[in-house]
């Protein structure tokens, strides 16, 4: 696929000694939804806002839709939409001026009809003439993406784009995210919610301390490192692990009903067979069984976590 | 060029202005009106002439200058910084306007703002004093190269400022007494030296002294002088701009 986004060598680093990010290389594919998760100071915001040229960056470039967005600045800066994390809204506007007004900034000429269809794709419509002052938290979030979407970008950057929204409106706006995706936006998104990036997100970037850990498809990332325990439900407790089940990697809860057996699900041998010969010859009963796979939380937790060790 | 940035830039401006036109027209109309009746009609009767002036149309010059360079500098300053404050300015650095562009929208809705009120302010004056206009052309060039030029001014203090209280304290701390001891209610000729010579390195003086000049051919310093000096003024704007612009001082980190 063709990479719409290409960052080579970004880095920033502010006067006060402090670096924010080191070389980021990194290419967004044409249409797809890319997920930058990372703790809170990682350095998502940094870097989205290096590329949407509010901050400038210490070193390297990138290339938006063809366009460096240094030297070429207007026709990189109109290929991209921006909806930050925080609700900056001018308070005394009617929804429908500051939505046009985004429209205007952005070099294209009024489309009232352009306007409408996307107020109404945000359930904005019948909201068009009140004041943001008006507008509850959930509403003004929509507003920053029309006025994102108002002159037609083909690149969208959602920063934080659920923070402190509620369950039904977060379930909302991955609705408008996957809608905007159908329409052929290519989106970004930075998030420290692993659910979002579970449930939204093509590809996958871990960030950390302003340096980018990992590149992956979300399946593989999850299949990479995904690791699966095994729950054995007992017929009848037991006191302490048998000798003869040390080789496994088992623990025994402290009621010893249930055994966790932890294995990599990718690994030729899973090693559940000879567990399960074993159990038998012990004489071992088992009420039931489960499987699960780790959560990407659990993934990014280790990663962050590992890296900080 | 992305003219519609430059439009959407000033129309908001303006329309900012008309949700605060109490604040933003009617109160500098109104404390300019409040001069003249004291100075111009009450005080002024019982004062000789200046130069062949009566002294209420002989301070109607420095007056305009007076609300003309405040209000170019309170409007353009807050323009500016307000978006920085409330972090609404994201959208003009993400957006595809050069930085010729956005000073073109607010400074020149601000400067506009600036010239409405003098024009009401000189209609208001015409209820108290009787003045003439000498040179009507000179008179408006003044006053557009004032208004834009410290509309600029007010630019550079609204990036300048990262809290309210210096926002307001060049206009107020700097701006005013410049303006009250750059000649507005006198002719420095009136000053005893070493007063006299000092007031020539107070750069209102010039404004004032040009300005006063266009009503009616009467001025402290050489006209040419007054107009070098306001375009000196200008060139300093720009440039500072330029820089805060190559070096994203306080906008763009």
């Amino acid at each position: 696929m063709q990479s719409i986004i290409s960052i080579q060598g970004v880095g920033k680093s502010y006067a006060s000694g402090f670096t924010a990010l080191k070389s980021i290389d990194l290419e967004i594919q044409r249409g797809e939804i890319f997920a930058l998760l990372g703790p809170n100071g990682a350095g998502k915001t940094t870097l989205i806002s290096i590329i949407c040229g509010i901050v400038n960056a210490t070193s390297g470039k990138v290339i938006a839709d063809g366009f460096d967005i240094a030297r070429d600045y207007r026709q990189a800066r109109s290929q991209i939409g921006l909806v930050p994390q925080e609700l900056t809204t001018d308070s005394f506007e009617t929804v429908w001026h500051t939505v046009a007004f985004s429209r205007g900034l952005f070099g294209k000429p009024a489309n009232p009809e352009y306007l409408e269809k996307i107020l109404r794709q945000l359930s904005l419509w019948e909201k068009r003439n009140a004041k943001m002052l008006e507008l509850s938290g959930g509403m003004k979030r929509r507003v920053m993406i029309a006025k994102a979407l108002s002159h037609e970008p083909s690149i969208l950057f959602l920063d934080e784009p659920t923070a402190g929204v509620d369950v039904e409106l977060r379930r909302d706006m991955w609705e408008i995210v996957r809608e905007l995706r159908e329409n052929g936006v290519t989106i970004i998104l930075t998030t420290h919610y692993i659910e979002e990036a579970e449930e939204m997100a093509d590809r996958i970037g871990v960030i950390n301390r302003g340096e980018l850990m990992l590149v992956e498809q979300k399946t593989e990332l999850m299949q990479k490192l995904g690791q699966k325990q095994l729950n054995l439900y007992l017929q009848s407790p037991l006191e302490s692990l048998p000798a003869e089940l040390a080789q496994y990697n088992l623990t025994l809860s402290e009621d010893g009903t249930q055994l966790t057996y932890t294995f990599d699900a990718h690994q030729d041998t899973t090693g559940i067979a000879q567990l399960m010969r074993s159990l038998s010859q012990l004489g071992i009963d088992l009420k039931d069984l489960q499987s699960k796979q780790s959560s990407l939380e659990e993934i990014f937790v280790s990663l962050v976590h590992g890296k900080d060790v | 060029m992305n003219l519609n940035g430059v439009l959407a830039i000033y129309k908001f401006e303006m329309s900012r202005t008309r949700r605060t036109l109490m604040q933003s027209i009617l109160s500098p109309v109104l404390s300019t009106s409040l001069y003249f009746i004291v100075f111009g009609t009450a005080i002024g009767s019982r004062m000789g002439n200046i130069d062949g002036v009566s002294y209420g149309a002989f301070i109607i010059p420095g007056l305009l200058m007076l609300s003309l360079l405040s209000e170019s500098i309170s409007n353009a300053s807050f323009g500016i910084f307000f978006p920085k404050f409330s972090g609404t300015i994201y959208e003009v650095l993400s957006a595809p306007v050069s930085p010729f562009e956005i000073v073109a929208g607010y400074v020149g809705a601000a400067a506009t703002k600036s010239l409405i009120i003098g024009a009401l302010i000189l209609a208001t004056a015409r209820v108290f004093v009787d003045y003439q206009i000498d040179h009507p052309v000179w008179m408006l060039g003044f006053l557009i190269l004032t208004a834009l030029t410290f509309s600029m001014f007010g630019f550079i203090i609204g990036i300048w400022a990262d809290d309210f209280q210096k926002l307001q304290v060049i206009p107020l701390m700097v701006i005013t007494p410049l303006t009250f001891l750059g000649g507005a209610f006198y002719s420095i000729n009136m000053l005893p030296e070493p007063w006299q010579t000092l007031t020539l390195f107070n750069p209102v003086v010039y404004l004032i002294s040009g300005f006063r000049w266009a009503f009616y051919g009467i001025s402290d310093v050489n006209v040419a002088v007054s107009l070098g000096m306001t375009f000196l003024f200008l060139l300093l704007c720009l440039t500072a701009v330029w820089w805060i612009f190559r070096t994203g001082y306080r906008i763009r980190h």
